[in-house]
C-alpha cells in the first residue's frame, strides 16, 4: 500500500479506535496518547507486513497494551497495586464492543474535543489531533509554532477537559444543539486557517482544508438530515474550488472579481451547489446554508458581469436576521453597492464607523476603499485603502490594499523603493 | 512580539541583587509561559557595542561596526508570544522585568494569510 494511502486508512481509523478504548477505560488523555502511539507503530509496522485483517482490531490491541503497560509501570512506582488488579488484563481480548469497527464514535469525539472548558485554538487542535489523527508535529506546522509549544497546548487542554469533568459519551437535548454548533464552528475555523494560508507556505502545512472537508463529510455522515452540516460541507467545497484562483503564483490576493474563473473547480462546484440546493428547501435554515447559497450565486457565474447580485443583497438580508454581524454588513454593502450603486453601499455602512467591535479592524476601511473607488471619489478612496494597509495584520492584504492604493496615485511619479514594493504584484 | 528595551544607565544603576532578582522573575514568567503553551520563540541580544550595521548602497555593501553614539536605550532582547488577545500580550510584556525599569513594546507580527476580498 502507498504511503498516503497507509495515512488515509489510520487517520479514517482514528477516532473509532479511540472511541474503542475511551469506551472500556474511560481516560482520555491516556487514551488518545496510546491510540497515537499506536497508530506510529502501525505506520512502521503495516508498511513492511502490510495490512493485517483486521486493522481496526490491531490498533485497539496495541493502543490497549500500551495503556496497561503505562499503568503497570506507574504503579509499580506509587505501589498502588489494587487498582491495577481492578483494570481488565492487557491481552484479554476486548469485548465485542470494544472492536465492533461499525461503531462510529466520531461525532461523540467531537463534542469532547468541542468542549466550551477549552479556547478556540485548543478546540481546533485537539480536533486535528484525537478526530482528524494529525501528529502534533503536523498540527505545529500547520500553526506555526514548535512542536514543544502545541505538545503543551494538546497536554493541557485534555487535563482541562478531564478537570471539568466531561464524560465520553452521547450528548442530549440543549446541550447537544449548542456543543453541535461549537463543533461546526471549529470545523469552520480550520477550514478557514487552511485556505486563508498563502501558497508560500503550504509546503509545510498539514492539508488544514482537507482535513476539514473530510471531519465534515464524517459529520454528515453521521447527522445526514441536518441542514447546516449540509450547509458548511457545501459551503467549504464552494469555497475550496476557488483556492487555485485566489492567489497569485507569487502569493498576492486575487479578489473574487478578478479571479480567472477558468481556475475554478467545476466537480467542486457542482457538489457543494447540489448539496445546498437538496438541504435549503428542506431544513431549519442557518448561516452556513445561507452563506454556502452566497457562494453557489457566485459560482454560477461563469463571468463576473453575470452574477446575480440581486440573489445575493437577498441572501445577505436573511443572514443578516439570522446571524447579524458588522462583518455581515460589511459583505452586504459590497452587494448592495453592486445593485443599488455605491453611494447606497456606502450609507449602510456609515454606521458602523461608531461599532467598537470594528474600532481598528482594516476590514471597515478596506470595503469603504472600495465604495470609494466605485464612486469615482479616487482621493478618498486612496486614503482609505492606506487606513486599511496599515491596521491589517496579514502580509498578503497589506500587499494588496497598498497596491489598490498604488493604482489611485494622481499621476503615477517614479516610486522610489521603498513604496514600490507592491508594485509588482500589481495584476494587469 | 515583545522587544525589550534596556538603558545601560538604569541597568548600571541596580545593586547585583536586583539584577539577580530580575533574572529570577524573568524566568519564572519564562517557564509559565511555555508550560501554558503561549511561548514560541525568543532571545537575550548581546552587548550593542557588538552590532554591526548593514547597509547596501548601489549594490556595494558597506558594514559599520559599533559601538555606536550613545543611545539612552537599545534592543536588548525578544519574545514571541502566541496567546488569545492583544490584551493578554500586554499583560506578559508588564510582568518582563525590563518594562519596570525600561521599557517593553509589544508589535503584532504579520501574518501570511490573507482573506479574499
Amino acid at each position: 500500500m502507498s504511503l498516503p494511502a497507509l495515512g488515509d486508512l489510520l487517520r479514517e481509523l482514528a477516532p473509532r479506535v479511540l472511541g474503542a478504548v475511551l469506551r472500556r477505560y474511560g481516560d482520555f488523555d491516556s487514551s488518545e496518547d496510546a491510540v497515537q502511539e499506536a497508530m506510529l507503530a502501525a505506520a512502521t509496522q503495516w508498511r513492511r507486513d502490510g495490512i493485517p485483517d483486521n486493522p481496526h482490531g490491531w490498533l485497539v490491541t496495541v493502543a490497549t497494551r500500551r495503556l496497561t503497560d503505562q499503568w503497570r509501570s506507574e504503579s509499580a512506582r506509587h505501589r498502588r497495586e489494587s487498582s491495577v488488579a481492578a483494570m481488565q488484563p492487557p491481552d484479554q481480548p476486548a469485548g465485542p464492543d470494544g472492536t465492533d469497527p461499525d461503531r462510529d464514535d466520531t461525532l461523540e469525539l467531537l463534542f469532547l474535543c468541542c468542549h466550551p472548558a477549552l479556547s478556540g485554538p485548543s478546540q481546533m487542535a485537539l480536533t486535528l489531533r484525537a478526530v482528524a489523527g494529525l501528529s502534533t508535529a503536523q498540527i505545529a506546522g500547520a500553526f506555526l509554532v514548535p512542536e514543544a509549544t502545541m505538545t503543551r497546548r494538546i497536554t493541557r487542554a485534555k487535563r482541562a477537559i478531564e478537570a471539568a469533568g466531561a464524560q465520553f459519551g452521547p450528548l442530549t437535548g440543549q446541550n447537544r444543539a449548542e456543543r453541535l454548533d461549537t463543533v461546526l464552528h471549529t470545523l469552520y475555523l480550520i477550514f478557514n486557517e487552511g485556505y486563508t494560508s498563502s501558497g508560500g507556505t503550504t509546503l509545510y502545512h498539514a492539508d488544514l482544508t482537507g482535513e476539514a472537508i473530510r471531519l465534515t463529510r464524517q459529520a454528515r455522515r453521521l447527522l445526514p438530515g441536518d441542514g447546516e452540516v449540509a450547509g458548511l460541507l457545501a459551503l467549504m467545497l464552494l469555497t475550496e474550488s476557488r483556492r487555485a484562483a485566489r492567489t497569485t503564483e507569487s502569493g498576492a490576493l486575487v479578489p473574487l472579481v478578478e479571479q480567472d474563473r477558468r481556475l475554478w473547480e467545476p466537480d467542486l462546484i457542482a457538489e457543494g451547489t447540489e448539496l445546498i440546493t437538496e438541504a435549503l428547501p428542506r431544513s431549519l435554515i442557518g448561516p452556513y446554508q445561507l452563506q454556502a447559497a452566497i457562494a453557489a450565486v457566485h459560482a454560477e457565474a461563469t463571468r463576473p458581469e453575470e452574477t446575480d447580485w440581486p440573489q445575493i443583497v437577498a441572501l445577505y438580508g436573511l443572514l443578516q436576521r439570522h446571524a447579524p454581524s458588522p462583518m455581515v454588513t460589511l459583505s452586504q454593502a459590497v452587494a448592495v453597492a453592486m445593485v443599488d450603486g455605491p453611494r447606497a453601499g456606502l450609507a449602510l455602512i456609515e454606521p458602523l464607523a461608531q461599532d467598537s467591535r470594528l474600532a481598528t479592524h482594516h476590514r471597515l476601511p478596506a470595503v469603504r476603499a472600495h465604495l470609494l473607488e466605485l464612486a469615482g471619489d479616487s482621493d478618498a478612496a486612496r486614503a482609505a485603502y492606506l487606513v486599511a494597509a496599515r491596521q491589517t495584520v496579514s502580509q498578503p492584504e497589506q500587499h494588496y490594499l497598498r497596491s489598490r492604493a498604488d493604482r489611485l496615485r494622481p499621476n503615477t511619479p517614479a516610486l522610489d523603493r521603498r513604496e514600490g514594493g507592491s508594485r509588482d504584484i500589481q495584476r494587469p | 512580539m515583545l522587544l525589550i528595551y534596556s538603558s545601560p544607565a538604569t541597568w548600571e544603576a541596580l545593586s547585583q541583587q536586583q539584577r539577580d532578582d530580575m533574572m529570577t522573575e524573568h524566568s519564572t514568567l519564562y517557564r509559565e509561559l511555555v508550560e501554558s503553551g503561549e511561548w514560541v520563540g525568543g532571545n537575550p541580544l548581546a552587548d550593542p557595542s557588538l552590532a554591526v550595521g548593514v547597509r547596501v548602497r548601489n549594490g556595494a555593501t558597506v558594514a559599520t561596526d559599533g559601538p555606536y553614539a550613545e543611545v539612552k536605550e537599545h534592543l536588548a532582547g525578544y519574545d514571541v508570544v502566541d496567546c488569545d488577545s492583544f490584551e493578554r500580550a500586554v499583560q506578559i510584556a508588564a510582568r518582563i522585568p525590563d518594562a519596570a525599569i525600561c521599557g517593553v513594546e509589544v508589535r503584532p507580527i504579520l501574518d501570511l494569510s490573507g482573506m479574499e476580498m
